[in-house]
Parts: C-alpha cells; structure tokens; sequence
C-alpha cells in the first residue's frame, strides 16, 4: 500500500460505500457552512490527499483543549485521528513516551518539510530563561518555535495559546504568551475558547485538510466560520434582552422562565464564538442556556475582565468600537421595540460606574 | 548501573520527567519531576472570590469540575452559605459523572497501552475474540465480523505506514502478558470508548453548559429548574440526563468491569509497585450536606503501612497535620526545611535546577516544580486504592464487599491491592461504585422537584455587603486522583490568600528533607524492568497513579512578593 492513500482509498478499503463517503462529505461540509456546490471539492480533496501528518503540542495549559478536542461528535474523534489525519506526536494520546516519542515528532519533522499542520495547546512563556515548561529538558518556548519553523500552519488552539489565559492573567508570574508573539513569519489560525468547542477545533482541521489552506479569518486571525458573530447575536435568550426581561439574582422568577443574563454579569454582547449556534458537546446547550452568563472565553484577557457577576460598562473586544450599551440602543433602534431594555440596561451601567466596581484589573490593562 | 530519562511521561495531564537508576532488571533511585509552573494561586489574589471558581478550575481542563467545586465550597465554608438541596443533588451527579467519565477514559486511553499491545491484536483471530468477548459480557458488539472490521482498521492503519498515536511504542515488549485475542477487544474498546466518553459528559453540559469546564455558582448551581418552563432545566433536559446516566450504567457494567477482570487475570502475578503504603482520604460526595461526614460515599482518615487495622483522623485545620515542604523543590521558604500549613503557605519560585536545555537533573538539589506534602511528617498515597483502603479499613459495607468479591474472583489477597495493579482494579472498582450512585442521585433530584423544591440557589450572602470583613475556609473533595483541599482567606470582600494542595501534588512530590521519597518514586523502587530503554513497566506503574500534573505545579505564593523576575545568565 502506498503511504499516499488517500481518505477515500483507507475508507473503501474498510468497506465505507461511496454514497457513505459522500454523506460524510456533504456533513462535512454542511458543518463548514458551505454551498451545496462546494461539496465537491471535499470529495476531491479526501479523495486524494494521504492523511495529513499533525504534531499537536502541550505547551503552559489544563488539557481542556485535548478534553474538548476529545468530545467532537461530527466528525467523531476517532475518525479524526484514525483516518483523517496522522496524529505523529501529541503527549496526551501517543502510546510512545521520551526519547521514542521525540523522535515520531523528529521523524514527521523530517519527513515532511513545510508540509504537517502544527496545533498548539497552551501559552509560550518567557519568564527565566524557559524553565517555567520544559519538555524534554528543552525549554517548551524554543521546542514550539523549532516545530513551528517547519509546519504548513500553526493552529493555535485555545485561548492560552492566543491569549495566555489564566497564567496570563494579572500579574502573569510565568510572563506567559500567546504563540503568535514567539512564532513569527508563519501562518497563525487562532481557534480560542476556554476551550473552544470541540466540532470548531475538529471543523478547522477538516477545512485546512479539505482545501490544503487555511480557512478564512476574521481580523483578529480567527476562522470567520465560527467566530464571526457574537454569541449574543444568535442567543437563546436574545429576545428576553430586547424585551427588556432580565433575571436580577440567580434562581429568581426571571431566572426561572429564561430570561436575560445581560444583568448578572453576561459578556455574550461582547464574545464572538459559535457557541449559541453550534452549541456544546453534540449540540446539548451551552453556558447561558443553562443559566449561567457566558464569561467571554473566547475574548482576549478575558480572567481580567472580572468580576464575572457584574455587567461592565467597558467592552473587552475593542474591535467594535462599542460598548454593549450602544449595541443595545443600536438593536433596539432597528427594532424600534422594547425602549424599556434600554432605559433598564443603562440603568444598570450607570449604577454600575457610580458604584466604582470597575476592575483594576481592567483598569491596568492597556 | 544506568541512567535513564523518561521525558515527556506520555498519557498523563500536564509535564513529568522520571529520571531512573537502572541496575540489571530493578530501579535502585528514582526521581520524580513536574516540569511546568503558571502561579494560578497569585493571580486569584484580589479578586471577588465568587469568581475564583473559574480561575482555579482552570488549574486542570481534565479533573475539570473538581478544582471549581473544591474552590466554591471554601468560600461557602468562608462565609458560612448552605446549599439548597437540589444544589448538592446536581453537585453530586455532576461528581460521580466526573468521575466515570474520567476513569473510563484513563483506563483505555491512558493507560490502556501498558497493558494491550495493539500489534499483537493483529494476530488475533476474530472468531476467538468474539467468543472470549461473549464468554465476559453481553455487550453486544461482539461479532466475530465486528472484530474482523477493527483488526482491518489497525492492519490498514499499520500498513500506510502512518501509525499516528500507535507510532514507536514498545508493542512486542515481554512485559505484554494477553493472548492477541485479548489484545483485539482492548483496542475495539479503546475505540468505543473513545465515542462514548463523550455522551456522558453530556450530563455536564445539560447542568453546566459544556464541558470542559462547566459552570458553578457559589450558593448553588445557576442551572435553574423548572418543569413548567421551556427554557430552563425541564423534564426533556432530565431525562437526558438519565438517559446518559443509563448508557454509563451498561458501558461500565458490560465494557470496563469485564475487561478488566479479563486484563487483570492475566497480570495478576505482576503484583510490583505498591510503594510506601501510606493512604490518605479527606472523604467526599455528601449525600446531605458538605457539613455532614457520616453521609459521605467515601469516609475520610489516614492508613499507615498498610494496617488496615488502624485508621487516623484528618484534620485539614490542624497546623500540625498537612505541611508542604520545599527542600527538593524550585521554592524556597525562609527556613528550607520547614514544613507549612497551607494557612501559612508560601511559594516563592527559586530555581536552581540546570538550566534548559539539560541532560540530567540532579537529585541533591531541587529538582521539580512540585512541592512536598506530609501529613505529620508521612509521605502520602491519595486516590481511588487510598479511598478504598480507608473505606475498607473504615468497614464500610458496600466497599468492602465490592472488593472482598472482586479479589476473591481473581483468587488473590487483599494485600495484592498494594500494587501497580491493584490501583488500576480499585479505579475500575470505584467506577462501578459511583455509577451505581448516579441514577440514585437522580431519582432523588426529581423526588425533590416533585416535593415541590425548585430551589437551586441561596442568594441570602451573595451581596458582598454581607460578608465579616475576614474570614477564611476550607473546601474539600474526592477527586478521581485523590484528596484535594482549597484554603482560602477573605478580605474586605476580596480574596486575600489562596492555596490548593491537589492530589498529584501528594503523589508526585520529590522527596523531603530527611529523603522520604514521594508515592511515585517510592512505587518506582519497587517495579521491574526488563528492558532498560524500553520502560513499559515503569510507565505502567507511574500511570497506575494517574497523574495529573498541571494540577500538581500550579502553585503560587498567597503573600509572595513580584516573582516575574528575569534572571539574566
């Protein structure tokens, strides 16, 4: 057999019709939101490309990006990582351990030149020289860039890897940095999220290795197929916000018929991620429909833009040049509904800034 | 006598480097290091401690829901909230779900590669796997074409020459003890596994609105109930709930508990790796209330020397009971050998290991990111065997028998559970016990809600202006890996100081000043090696513990001065 199968070859071979690979292709690409009259190119591609070698690194992080990454039900993980792509080197999973498992990575490093996909899970960091992660007995800052200089594209997977999270919140003692600030001069998708969902990490590794190039971005270097739109936008709660019905304090009547979490601290307004859209694991809910407000994962800083529980007047993402206040005033203008949100969210901004509560955390930011 | 380097200890969380002194067949040092450091506990510091949930479960995205009910219980233990009802049910379903979920994927995803050798299914003949397969369980994937198609995927995937996560392991190794039938329902259930570890999370998401890292709320839970309601927790979204908790009934009953009989059967004279055998449990899951030890599924204490005959009580509270030390590690404290109690913790960051990229770290100096916990001075085991062996020793009834039955199955003594591989059956145990409990927990929520209590949240102490201007508490919790207690202080309505000891810390600690070594390094001692660069056996034991190891080196000074120094070489 040649190395070079293809997806489709491997998937014959395990006695997959072809009418079941192309409802995988058309899932796949209904996923990505694509035209119908794109679906062919999928077919192409899988058709013909060998599996695409990946080297995944574990840098400063939890693994809730692996745990997520663990979760995607379409396409299934283990199709993933059996059939779609050659997952080389990735600690959480590899049966490999030491000097057997740098050298896989060595290995796809040599092998294929400019030409596997590097996900990275977790923060640089720079602090002492690079002993605050080490890998190997190498610092994991020099590792991820000596990987990174031969890969197709970097994923960067997670918000400590595009934002440096929680170790990168005030007063960051590891001088923990998103990877775009170590790795330069190389293609850098931003996939964020606390983690990110796991059907948009396994959706951008289908895109990259159904078209052989990176997926469209938004200006802050994300996919626009799932960051796009705020989860605010497509919320399930959205029409209790422009009604103007907000819960006051968790489990009160309002909390109890669904109603807007904008008051006990929701940053929905502010967040761009799929989650209202494609909703987590398989589709079941996500934060704010299950009664908490949603904390912005996916949003630059997000842990110094606390207090979780209180509404902020400041907007994290200055990317809209809006406060939510303005955004609500400009929906409910269109709508030219419910004047009575609006003259309850200002309220509570108000309130809010005579009371002071703002961060100094956020304060200090620049 | 070698050396050898194991860096990156694969399948676990986090980074551990095990360094080894090989002499013919045994390990004659050993050393245990946590290679990665992010000061999670500074960085809580000053914040309104009814977020500090989020920021500490962020300390491990694999225990996921441990680190943040740990945390929203000390600051409910701080400012004296209790619960509703409803609150600890969710809590409790949420736990044991963790805990199922999490040991699942251990045992196959983990840690299932010390025990199958994936190349040998190979061999196997699908005929005779079926029958095996029929001959353990009536889980009916279980053809001898189901088997066929599984050993076509790995011979395929052999054959392309790209073996992915299968790549340069130590397939063929004679530490492998299963026939290649064996091996073939390993890997099928590998990958079943792997499909389903994701439904049950989906308990979780129906609570907390996804997982990882599913949302808390100090007083409570933020998922409202309401059976009248389509937007909130109503009977569709519970009987989701049930749904998954039925699925993970049968998955452990006729996936897990058969394999690892058949599994253990198999290894039962490997009986390495029991190590110091000092068990440690804080006790957790309250069937009432966190206030109430005698409801608890797993009682607290302490087993020293494997007594069973005598059992210790724990006080978290008590100065003289849990101290860290930090002789072997990259902190320093005034006086290097003392020991503090979290209330007095201290974590300045002072590394003086070689500086990257090294060969070799040396074992007289510090040598880890990990600091050392005692108990009275008493290098401790925590997990799933160091529950179970306080349970046991304890009495408890439903504990004891589920092992008394299992051992007397694998016609073994009770002291074969000090081993590699009693840790691992004792896991498997523990899941089957647990997820017996969660439909239990269910049918009490809904019994509740048909009470008439809704209540999910207590807000009586939400409002800051309610506070003491001081206070201080503690939480604690079973997780899968073992005890782990939160200690934080409160003031004037901002977190003051903040310290978690978490179970790899117990586990994976380098040795203490009188060179007392640490649980892994201990049970390294006391496990084989045939093949010297070829470890199996050594990651079998390690990977018995389940480490764990962001949880393990996240710590960070509650008083420390700036620490973000950059040293210039």
């Amino acid at each position: 057999m040649s190395e070079s199968e293809s997806y489709y070859q491997l998937a014959r071979r395990r006695g997959v019709t072809r009418r079941d690979f192309l409802k995988f292709c058309a899932l796949a690409g209904a996923m990505l939101g694509l035209d119908v009259a794109e679906f062919p190119k999928i077919v192409q591609a899988l058709q013909t490309k060998p599996r695409l070698p990946v080297i995944y690194l574990n840098l400063q992080e939890c693994t809730c990006c692996t745990e997520s990454f663990l979760r995607s039900a379409h396409p299934l993980i283990s199709d993933v990582i059996f059939n779609m792509i050659s997952l080389d080197y990735m600690e959480t999973l590899q049966a490999a351990a030491g000097k057997q498992a740098e050298a896989v990575r060595l290995k796809t490093m040599k092998d294929y030149p400019g030409a596997y996909l590097l996900v990275v899970e977790g923060s640089a960091t720079l602090g002492d020289g690079g002993v605050y992660c080490t890998i190997g007995g190498q610092s994991s800052t020099e590792l991820l860039k000596e990987v990174a200089s031969g890969a197709a594209a970097v994923i960067a997977y997670g918000s400590c890897a595009t934002n440096a999270c929680i170790q990168g919140a005030y007063p960051n003692p590891t001088q923990a940095v998103p990877i775009r600030k170590v790795v330069k001069n190389k293609t850098v998708i931003d996939v964020p999220g606390c983690p990110p969902i796991a059907e948009v990490i396994t959706g951008t590794i289908v895109h990259y290795l159904t078209y052989g190039k990176i997926p469209e971005l938004t200006n802050q270097g994300r996919p626009k197929a799932f960051y796009q739109h705020r989860v605010h936008d497509n919320c399930v709660r959205r029409a209790f916000f422009d009604a103007g019905q907000f819960v006051e304090t968790f489990d009160d009547a309002g909390a109890k018929q669904g109603w807007c979490l904008y008051k006990v601290g929701c940053k929905g307004p502010t967040t761009y991620n799929a989650c209202a859209i494609t909703e987590w694991n398989d589709g079941v809910s996500y934060p704010i429909k299950s009664g908490h407000p949603c904390m912005g994962c996916s949003e630059d800083h997000f842990f110094d833009n606390t207090p979780l529980y209180t509404h902020l007047a400041k907007i994290p993402n200055n990317a809209i040049g809006k406060d939510a206040d303005t955004i609500g005033t400009r929906v409910l203008g269109l709508t030219g509904i419910a004047v009575v949100a609006h003259a309850g969210v200002t309220a509570v901004v108000k309130n809010h800034e005579k009371d002071g509560k703002e961060s100094k955390h956020d304060k200090n930011r620049d | 006598m070698t050396r050898i380097v194991i860096d990156p200890i694969t399948r676990i969380e986090g980074h551990l480097r095990i360094e080894a002194v090989v002499e013919g067949t045994r390990i004659v040092e050993a050393i245990s290091s946590g290679t990665a450091f992010r000061g999670i506990e500074k960085i809580v510091e000053n914040r309104d401690p009814r977020d500090v949930w989020a920021f500490v479960q962020r300390i491990c995205g694999v225990c996921t829901h441990v680190h943040a009910l740990t945390s929203i219980r000390a600051v409910e233990d701080a400012l004296n909230i209790r619960i509703p009802k409803n609150a600890n049910l969710i809590r409790n379903i949420m736990t044991a779900t963790q805990f199922v979920q999490d040991h699942v994927i251990h045992f196959y995803h983990l840690h299932g590669f010390d025990w199958i050798d994936v190349l040998s299914a190979l061999k196997a003949d699908p005929v005779q796997t079926s029958a095996l397969a029929r001959s353990i369980s009536n889980w009916p994937n279980s053809s001898d074409g189901y088997f066929r198609d599984v050993q076509t995927k790995v011979k395929t995937l052999v054959e392309s020459g790209q073996l992915g996560i299968f790549a340069n392991a130590y397939w063929g190794h004679p530490a492998y003890r299963l026939p290649p039938e064996a091996n073939l329902m390993g890997v099928a259930h590998y990958i079943e596994a792997l499909t389903w570890q994701k439904e049950v999370a989906k308990i979780h998401t129906i609570f907390g609105g996804k997982n990882p890292h599913p949302n808390y709320l100090v007083g409570g839970m933020a998922s409202t109930l309401n059976m009248d309601d389509n937007d909130v927790i109503n009977m569709e979204r519970l009987n989701l709930v049930k749904t998954k908790i039925d699925e993970a009934q049968i998955f452990v009953d006729q996936v897990l508990i058969p394999d690892i009989f058949a599994i253990a059967n198999f290894y039962k004279k490997d009986l390495y790796g029991g190590g110091g055998g000092n068990y440690l449990a804080y006790g957790g899951i309250p069937t009432t209330d966190i206030r109430d030890p005698e409801s608890f599924l797993f009682p607290s204490g302490i087993v020293l020397d494997r007594d069973l005959s005598k059992v210790y009580d724990i006080d978290l509270k008590d100065p003289k009971q849990i101290q860290e030390f930090v002789s072997h590690s990259w902190y320093q404290y005034d006086d290097p050998k003392a020991g503090l109690h979290p209330w007095q913790g201290k974590t300045d960051p002072s590394y003086d290991g070689p500086r990257p990229p090294y060969d070799n770290l040396d074992e007289k100096k510090g040598y880890s990111w990990i600091k050392t916990p005692r108990w009275q001075g008493h290098a401790m085991e925590v997990g799933p065997l160091a529950r179970f062996v306080v349970a046991y020793a304890r009495g408890n009834k439903e504990i004891k028998e589920l092992v008394d039955e299992s051992l007397h199955r694998l016609d073994l003594p009770v002291a074969a559970l000090f081993s590699t591989l009693g840790r691992t059956l004792v896991r498997a145990l523990e899941t089957k016990y647990l997820v017996n409990q969660l439909a239990g927990f269910y049918t009490d929520l809904v019994a509740n809600i048909k009470a008439g209590d809704s209540q999910t949240f207590n807000g009586e102490k939400w409002d800051p202006q309610t506070w003491p201007a001081q206070a201080q508490g503690i939480g604690f919790s079973e997780a899968p890996r073992g005890a782990l207690g939160h200690w934080v202080k409160i003031n004037n309505g901002k977190v003051s100081a903040y310290q978690a000891v978490v179970p790899s810390t117990w586990n994976a600690s380098p040795r203490d000043d009188s060179g007392q070594k640490g649980p892994y390094e201990s049970s390294l001692l006391d496990t084989p090696i045939m093949i010297k660069d070829q470890p199996l056996e050594l990651l079998r034991t390690l990977h018995s513990f389940d480490p764990c190891l962001a949880c393990a080196t996240h710590l960070m000074t509650p008083n420390g001065d700036e620490i973000a120094k950059v040293r210039v070489l």
